[in-house]
């Protein structure tokens, strides 16, 4: 495991990107529902390749700063510096553009598409064809698809998945689709990677693979990947630094051990002692 | 994993949807230059192309973006008058061959800028909320310009050099299936269903949700009005009476019965509903009752998975893949 250092924000991130403009530098994040505050006074900072986790309990507000984080929800407080630039009320597609890409709890693929094209969709910014070129097809048009194809499929082989390029999307077993998720994310050419709950419903065997991969695409795109999950086998066994939210409030935050042994996350999820 | 559903190239697709539109043409081009079609059969050709135009570029924002409007009559009318009015103030002044084209693009053109004007405060609203605000605005265009002086009020508008001719429709057909079927088969195209899919994750993938809607939107709106120039240049008056809704209604029927999303559908259903009423003219008091059971009728088998199963069965990736599995095994047979 590597070895966590402190940086002068009081943040800590993995040794290697201890000198390197963090991807992601939250601070004091909160958004208030009405009378709710679903999330408050969220800091968290992210090293360029660093696996983060974010754990807690139901409705302890982990999918909030997600959707924070992507500007579905404008926040009420605090700011979010996406490598070094304030995302302050920019639009989704603008700040996946910037370089966050996530996946959803609940999968959302484009289902009647194939998984080739859901995987093209992935690389829509990244493909040099203009409505012009795209009503004729012509003017650069075949170019540049024959390239977003063989990206695509490279981007599938990750998962050994191009063999499925042409099923529809949709139709894909459950673990595929999450699978899919992932490599449609990952086509957008993003910095950091949000990966909401990506084991859940997989079998120990699965979520094994899971874990492989996800360090796999770490070290091969260089990327940060920041994670919600339950199954604690994964989160302590993948990631390097772990916040854990709860009433929407960070209660905690450590390397994997720290946490395991940290009271104030044992009561969080299995109540005061005695009582 | 025997049960993941393989899909069909588009691309082969496409080509058997232009062939079959080709042939067609070429056939019912003999038929009518040889003297076999009846003067009824020759009036109904132009409709027919028009009607597919719009059914095709309809399905472009209910089949592909997922928008069910009901305004599309109303931007066919916009363009109708708009090219028009553009032929009659050209009459003497450009030859026909120059004149016509510049009818349709610029009516074309027209009902895209009001499907840019009309867009903006529609594509805020989704679902059955969008449907009943195209509805109204197809409505408003429509009072509008019976209220007008200058496109001839409720009296219609006289004057138009009567250019529309089958071949010219035709081409016309054929550059709107081009366009439309590249489209789709593009970026732009994967963006605009990725959004009728799921609008969440396109949006987290990148894709600029508002542009692309309002993208899909005015190429359906553009095609509309060139499809109402063709309509206005075929009728010696033009009268917006008949842009109401029941012509949206009939336009959304169209692509309903076609599949939404099918392309070829659209063309195949466009003809049979423009050839229907007529068809059934003899039958006099019973040609609406039978028009609607026909229709009840085909809208169940089309969502039969029996008839479904049919089709698939009938299908060109289909067949040949049967094919293919019978010489396999006459293969393994032989061995």
């Amino acid at each position: 495991m590597n070895k966590m250092v402190p940086l002068p924000s009081k943040a800590i991130v993995p040794e290697r990107d201890a000198d390197k403009l963090p991807i992601l530098d939250v601070r004091h994040l909160g958004i208030d529902f009405g009378g709710l505050t679903a999330v408050d006074d969220f800091n968290f900072t992210m090293g360029r390749t660093e696996i983060g986790g974010l754990i807690g309990p139901n409705g302890a507000g982990k999918t909030t700063v997600f959707n924070l984080l992507t500007n579905v929800y404008r926040p009420t407080r605090g700011s979010i510096l996406l490598d070094g630039v304030d995302t302050l009320g920019m639009s989704t597609y603008q700040v996946n553009k910037l370089g966050i890409a996530r996946t959803f709890q609940n999968i959302r693929l484009f289902s009647n598409m194939t998984v080739l094209d859901n995987v093209k969709v992935g690389l829509h910014n990244n493909t040099k064809s203009n409505l012009f070129a795209s009503v004729t097809h012509g003017f650069g048009y075949h170019k540049a698809e024959r390239q977003a194809k063989e990206r695509a499929l490279e981007l599938l082989s990750v998962f050994h998945m191009q063999d499925l390029a042409n099923a529809q999307a949709g139709s894909l077993p459950y673990g595929a689709q999450r699978r899919l998720e992932i490599v449609r994310a990952l086509a957008t050419e993003p910095g950091i990677m949000l990966l909401d709950e990506p084991a859940a419903g997989m079998n120990p065997s699965e979520t094994a693979e899971l874990m492989e991969n996800i360090r796999k695409i770490r070290d091969t795109f260089q990327i940060a990947i920041m994670l919600i999950e339950h199954d604690m086998s994964l989160v302590m066994g993948i990631c390097e630094g772990i916040a854990v939210l709860n009433y929407g409030k960070i209660i905690a935050k450590g390397t994997p051990d720290e946490i395991k042994s940290n009271p104030a996350v044992i009561e969080a999820y299995l109540g005061k002692k005695g009582a | 994993m025997e049960r993941i559903k393989k899909k069909m190239k588009p691309l082969a697709g496409n080509l058997i949807t232009l062939a079959i539109v080709c042939v067609l043409f070429a056939v019912v081009f003999i038929l009518v230059e040889t003297g076999h079609a009846t003067r009824h059969m020759r009036a109904m050709l132009v409709p027919i192309c028009i009607n597919i135009i719009l059914a095709v570029s309809l399905n472009l924002t209910v089949g592909f973006l997922g928008e069910l409007t009901l305004g599309h009559a109303g931007f066919m009318s916009v363009g109708a008058y708009a090219g028009c009015l553009f032929s009659i103030a050209m009459k003497d002044i450009l030859p026909m061959a120059a004149r016509f084209p510049l009818a349709m693009l610029v009516g074309g053109l027209v009902a895209a800028l009001f499907g840019v004007l009309i867009g903006i405060p529609v594509l805020r609203l989704h679902g059955d909320y969008l449907a009943i605000v195209t509805l109204a605005f197809g409505e408003i265009i429509r009072s509008v310009i019976i209220n007008l002086e200058f496109t001839g009020g409720a009296a219609g508008l006289k004057g138009t050099p009567q250019d529309s001719t089958f071949v010219i429709a035709f081409a016309v057909v054929l550059i709107t299936l081009l366009v439309i079927m590249n489209l789709v088969n593009s970026r732009h195209g994967r963006a605009i269903t990725a959004i009728r899919d799921n609008r969440i994750a396109a949006e987290a993938s990148g894709i600029n949700v508002t542009y692309f809607r309002m993208l899909a939107f005015v190429i359906a709106a553009f095609f509309a009005g060139v499809a109402g120039v063709l309509y206005g240049h075929n009728l010696s008056i033009l009268s917006a009476s008949t842009f109401d809704y029941n012509k949206s209604i009939e336009l959304l029927v169209i692509v309903v019965l076609g599949g939404m999303g099918s392309i070829r559908g659209s063309v195949i259903s466009a003809i049979i509903i423009t050839v229907l009423p007529e068809a059934l003219r003899e039958l006099a008091d019973f040609r609406m009752l039978i028009y609607a059971l026909v229709l009840i009728v085909m809208m169940l088998l089309n969502a039969s998975p029996r008839f479904a199963a049919l089709k698939g069965k009938l299908h060109y990736g289909a067949l040949v893949d049967a094919i293919r599995n019978k010489a396999n095994k006459e293969g393994k047979a032989h061995e």
